[in-house]
């Protein structure tokens, strides 16, 4: 009695032991479905790690949380629904494709009449964004992200009347990667993403140190 | 010709659409004092090796509160150990990633081709599986920070009896199939949303999870450790590990010499009382009631995997693409109900609507046949509760049951029997 219930027992524990090795291998090396690349041997670097059959492309597979400006409609959800009480996601300045305007459409309240820098004239609820004047008639906007809460309104302004240098994005260095961001599963433009660590960012005029953009058809 | 005036009017098109980003409008400024464009500051995430080191520290927690359960017998050390674990994975981890919510991403990884789950994370969900089926629920006594966390308000735990803790253990089996549900068909991590504690660890909890929280850790200081026994989806799967493993800890170091002493030391019910074999089941009573439960377990297999399948569109009802083609195929009456940012989203994403109905009619039929197999699973559940029930098992002294027992090593210290004598 004593015997059989101990073969039995090791003979569930092997096949447990065997399921799970077998679970872990599938999942380690089971092809990721994705853009494959031609070949890049600097993995760390690597924004393909994530659907990369070398198997030293497994170490680099971590990944972050990343907003896609392009998609995202400023619903001001950013600011209410991160985790952190001050959310990770900040409006950031994309200083190349600035135009420097005076009459700035992140900065300013539409039916401003009068350009002055009164705090009841500026779109941002928080007055993070610092204006600086640079030159006839050029002027610098800055954002202040111990002020700024990720409301976008701003970043609405801007794509609207300006540039769109303004643009939503998770800041790293406040953001906890959580396993599930809790603005992903509230974000009603589906512009939340995992994305591999190793290219955290995704702002338009900011050029990313890899050439695999998928190719524009 | 045709191809240049389609994209000269995709291109108006793009201009015009209300959402328009980063375009360049306005010229890039000329600047003739010198001024230098500062950069735009992109802070890199954590570091990726400290993933691993995570690992490390998993390796080695659970290593040590293995030694100290089997070999030292020791339940202050055991203590000490869940207290690193409570402020290395709990507080300066902030409890991301866990071993309970890596279930999620493991469900997600099989069943969504296009997801590639991360070495370390893989790690979490298999390392104190491996090291269950060898020592027993050792990760549960000390390096999970939820139970570290409940240990220590588990004051004045009171037992609650043996119908109850059934009845209760069926919810971690439920919520086990829900969260692999929802995580394999990529509509949320439920694990992560209702998770109780993680609020804590980050110090900062929105009111729904600190009301959760409370309630939890409260109770817990009666009913111990509430959550790992009547929620918690990993402990489903430990326990069946460690019905199997190969060495666990036992109340006593030699033989036990029916003191009953240890009685109720155990605050989690988790001590088999002995059963004597005085009135054996004659082998006919035993036949019937084989027969009877290979009976009943087929039966309440389909009639869960039906009720999974009756149940299938409500429950696919949280998945927001079937939200949104609800939304689009018949908005509310008043205006401004109807346009939710969803709404506004998929307008300016200039998706054709049968796209929608396609999108969640996939999203529909996937919900079919994993809420057929979800039902057949709880059914499946039940049986075997019900089975389990029926058959007693002959157990001539007090041992912990090797399924709900967390190895915390309390139970110990009351057998009079010292190690060595
Ligand atoms: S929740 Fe989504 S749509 Fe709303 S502001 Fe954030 S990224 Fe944009
Ligand atoms: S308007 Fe909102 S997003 Fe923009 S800087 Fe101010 S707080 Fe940040
Ligand atoms: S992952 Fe967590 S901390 Fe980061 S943006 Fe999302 S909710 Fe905020
Ligand atoms: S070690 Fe003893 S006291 Fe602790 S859970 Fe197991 S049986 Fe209960």
């Amino acid at each position: 009695m004593q015997n059989r219930r101990k073969f039995i027992q090791t003979a569930f524990r092997g096949t447990l032991l065997t399921g799970v090795s077998l679970l872990g291998g599938f999942l380690i090396f089971r092809p990721v479905k994705g853009q494959f690349c031609g070949l890049d041997f600097n993995c760390e670097r690597c924004d393909k790690s994530q659907s990369c059959s070398l198997p030293e492309a497994a170490h680099f597979r971590q990944t972050v949380w990343q907003l896609d400006p392009s998609k995202c409609i400023q619903c001001g959800r950013c600011a209410t629904e991160c985790v952190m009480t001050l959310s990770a996601v900040k409006c950031t300045h994309v200083y190349a494709m600035c135009g420097y305007c005076d009459l700035c459409g992140g900065y300013l309240k539409p039916d401003t009449k009068t350009i002055s820098t009164a705090a009841e004239n500026q779109l941002c609820p928080t007055n993070a964004i610092k204006r600086k004047f640079i030159e006839e008639p050029f002027f610098e906007y800055e954002i202040v992200e111990a002020l700024c809460i990720g409301c976008g309104k701003c970043v609405k302004g801007c794509s609207a009347f300006g540039n769109g240098s303004l643009q939503l994005q998770v800041r790293h260095d406040r953001c906890v990667n959580c396993n599930q961001c809790s603005i992903a599963r509230n974000c009603p433009a589906g512009a939340f993403s995992r994305v591999p660590a190793s290219q955290p960012y995704l702002l338009k005029g900011i050029e990313q140190d890899s050439s695999s953009k998928p190719a524009k058809s | 010709m045709k191809q240049r005036i389609a994209s000269l009017i995709l291109f108006i098109f793009g201009v015009l659409t209300p959402y328009s980003y980063g375009i360049q409008r306005f010229p890039k400024p000329e600047f003739e004092t010198g001024y230098v464009q500062p950069q735009t500051s992109m802070p890199s995430a954590r570091l990726e090796f400290l993933a691993y080191l995570d690992v490390a520290v998993l390796v080695l927690a659970l290593s040590i509160v293995s030694w100290m359960v089997l070999k030292k017998r020791s339940r202050t050390g055991v203590f000490w150990i869940s207290m690193f674990s409570l402020a290395y994975f709990g507080f300066y981890r902030e409890g991301c990633v866990c071993s309970i919510g890596s279930i999620q991403n493991v469900s997600l990884a099989i069943f969504d081709l296009s997801y590639a789950i991360p070495i370390s994370v893989l790690a979490f969900f298999l390392i104190p599986l491996i090291y269950t089926l060898f020592f027993g629920r050792t990760f549960c006594a000390a390096v999970c920070p939820f139970g570290a966390m409940q240990d220590l308000v588990a004051f004045k735990p009171q037992p609650i009896g043996i119908r109850l803790n059934t009845i209760l253990g069926i919810l971690p089996y439920l919520y086990l199939g829900l969260s692999v549900l929802y995580a394999a068909t990529g509509t949320d991590f439920i694990i992560c949303r209702y998770d109780p504690f993680v609020g804590i660890f980050r110090l900062n909890a929105s009111f729904g999870m600190f009301v959760f929280a409370g309630i939890l850790l409260a109770s817990g200081v009666f009913i111990a450790r509430p959550y790992c026994r009547f929620l918690c989806p990993y402990g489903v799967i430990l326990n069946w590990f460690s019905r199997f493993s190969r060495r666990h800890m036992s109340i006593t170091p030699s033989n036990c010499i029916q003191c009953r002493l240890c009685e109720n030391s155990c605050p989690y019910d988790a001590i088999d009382i002995p059963v004597q074999s005085k009135d054996p089941e004659s082998k006919q009573a035993r036949v019937k009631k084989l027969i009877l439960i290979s009976l009943i377990m087929p039966l309440m297999i389909v009639a869960g995997a039906y009720a999974g399948l009756i149940l299938h569109e409500p429950l696919a009802g949280i998945h927001s693409k079937v939200k949104l083609a609800k939304q689009v195929l018949n908005p509310p009456k008043d205006t401004k109900l109807a346009d939710t940012f969803e709404m506004q989203a998929f307008k300016s994403s200039g998706k054709p609507q049968a796209q929608v109905y396609q999108e969640a009619l996939l999203v529909l039929n996937k919900y079919k046949q994993a809420s057929m197999i979800l039902g057949g699973f709880l059914g499946l559940v039940f049986s075997l509760l019900i089975a389990g029930r029926m058959l007693k098992k002959y157990n001539p002294d007090y041992t912990p049951n090797k399924g709900r027992c967390f190895s915390c090593g309390r139970c110990m210290d009351f057998c009079p029997i010292k190690p060595g004598s």
